[in-house]
């Protein structure tokens, strides 16, 4: 599985994978620090569109780069979260500092 | 009904997810409502995660899950033979990871306790971890 960043005007996009669990969030962890420290990003926008699965593993993950991407003066967003990933989200209370949104 | 399963697996992270399939197919003979397999999958999930990062430390051995299921109830035991726990009230607080620099959020066992009934930890430091975690799988109508 291969996690790859798009950048439009310093937004980093990232398209989850359908499972977001420990094997996958490392990937993302490396893939969105790797294009957060190297370009002018202000905002990093998640992509649940496709993911049907979320453990803590993911909620470490999006807590990781809210803090990096507050450090640095931006924010992260979590959009097309739907049922079970967005019940965990909101179980876990990270969506009081990351709101979901459509 | 009556019925017991045992799986044995490489402690690496790309079998979280081959071990909370094989769970869910295991139960699939208790007739469960797809919240009741997602609820099982997480658990399972939290369960077989610690067990490679905490009790392995990322080295690989082996991790097995033991499956029981008896009339309604599902019963599943984790068990690895890594490093073991000395605290354990201690690290199932919520919030409460050994490891913040893997930005581990510390949610594990919360997880594993709101979606099974009943999560139990047997640990020995230098021996290994075993979680044991019971769900009743309610009736439904085919």
């Amino acid at each position: 599985m291969e996690i790859e960043g798009k950048i439009t005007d310093k937004s980093l996009i990232i398209q989850l994978p359908q499972e977001l669990d420990h094997h996958s969030a490392d990937q993302i962890c490396r893939e969105t620090d790797k294009l957060a420290t190297t370009e002018d990003i202000r905002e990093i926008i998640f992509d649940f569109s496709r993911t049907t699965f979320c453990d803590s593993s993911g909620i470490g993950m999006l807590m990781g780069r809210y803090k990096m991407m507050n450090a640095l003066g931006g924010t992260v967003r979590a959009v097309q979260v739907k049922g079970r990933v967005a019940k965990i989200l909101m179980l876990s209370g990270i969506t009081k500092i990351i709101p979901l949104e459509s | 009904m009556k019925n017991t399963m045992k799986l044995e697996f490489d402690s690496i992270s790309a079998n979280e997810s081959f071990a909370r399939v094989t769970v869910a197919a295991f139960m699939t003979q208790m007739n469960p409502s797809m919240e009741e397999v997602a609820d099982v999958k997480t658990a399972v999930s939290e369960a077989v995660t610690n067990a490679i990062i905490h009790g392995y430390n990322n080295e690989v051995h082996k991790i097995t899950i033991f499956g029981k299921i008896e009339n309604d109830m599902l019963e599943l035991k984790v068990v690895d033979q890594g490093v073991g726990i000395e605290d354990i009230p201690k690290v199932m607080e919520p919030m409460y990871t050994s490891r913040p620099d893997l930005e581990r959020s510390g949610m594990g066992f919360l997880f594993m306790e709101a979606f099974m009934d009943e999560v139990q930890v047997e640990s020995k430091p230098g021996v290994g971890t075993t979680v044991i975690m019971k769900k009743k799988i309610l009736k439904h109508e085919a």
